[in-house]
């Protein structure tokens, strides 16, 4: 399978427009029974302040994973990364309601390299924090 | 605690390869709100050229950590569980994972420094096929927080 998206119809500097993300506190309870990361800070409230955290965080590797799902839907290839990489810069605060968090991720094609391939920088906020820094992923187009 | 920094250089190897099945890799792209029918459906993963359905991008996170669990937990090493954020992660692939494939980890402890008041492990795993054939590396880092000072 190749990407839907042709290197040549790219630009470095063009902006891939944000998604936002909703995360609620089940999200993290699937995420931990399905990644296996059963880490309490992810899911028990009273045990996340007993160690200094407001309140119960999110998964760094879910907030990765949206990273991941904006960056395959662009390209429309989820094969087609060949690198990912982020920095976790800051929590995710899950509070325990029907409305949860929203991360809300967008892109700019920071590079064009060889073999048709782009480096798309992803910025990654939940409120007002940026929640991933030096988040990169290489991508093959076609 | 600071970490025991003669662990730098030990190198982990899972017990037994991890069996990729298209039962996981569904579940966990449900997990992360993800319905592309190239995780769910081998006859549209088949169709865009795979051998079957792929794994997400994330997904070597289930288990490429397996071999390294009783290494974290060694109280040689001083690694306070219930300080531990995670730092950094990076993925190079060389291939999609896909459903049938059988995997072996290795995962060596590259690094530990201290930042500040807070410890960081790196860690490094090599993914491959039980025929040898590497088809991602992993960088973790982890970060215990408070650990150094």
């Amino acid at each position: 399978m190749a990407a839907t998206v042709k290197y040549d119809e790219v630009e470095t500097g063009q902006e891939i427009p944000a998604v936002e993300y909703r995360v609620r506190r089940v999200d993290l309870v699937r995420y931990a029974g399905a990644s296996g990361d059963f880490n309490p800070i992810h899911w028990n409230e009273r045990h996340a302040k007993a160690v200094g955290l407001p309140d119960v965080i999110a998964h760094g590797m879910y907030t990765m994973a949206q990273g991941g799902r904006f960056v395959t839907d662009w390209a429309g290839d989820p094969g087609a990364v060949v690198e990912y990489g982020v920095r976790f810069s800051s929590m995710v605060v899950v509070p325990d309601d029907d409305n949860g968090a929203t991360i809300t991720i967008s892109g700019v094609i920071e590079e064009k390299r060889e073999d048709k391939r782009v480096v798309v920088a992803l910025t990654a906020k939940s409120g007002d924090s940026r929640v991933l820094s030096k988040a990169r992923a290489v991508v093959q187009l076609s | 605690m600071p970490l025991n920094r003669d662990f730098v250089g030990r190198t982990y190897t899972s017990s037994a390869p991890y069996e990729v099945s298209r039962v996981k890799i569904s579940e966990f792209a449900t997990a992360i709100g993800d319905s592309n029918p190239i995780y769910h459906d081998r006859q549209a993963a088949v169709a865009a050229g795979h051998p079957d359905v792929i794994a997400p991008p994330t997904f070597p996170i289930v288990f490429s950590l397996l071999g390294t669990g009783d290494a974290l937990a060694d109280p040689e090493l001083g690694l306070n569980f219930a300080m531990v954020v995670h730092g950094e992660q990076r993925f190079e692939y060389e291939r999609p994972i896909h459903a049938g494939d059988e995997l072996v980890c290795a995962s060596t402890i590259t690094e530990i420094r201290s930042v500040g008041r807070n410890e960081f492990l790196t860690l490094r795993s090599d993914i491959s096929t039980t025929s040898g054939e590497l088809v991602c590396r992993t960088y973790n880092i982890i970060v215990e927080r408070g650990g150094a000072a």
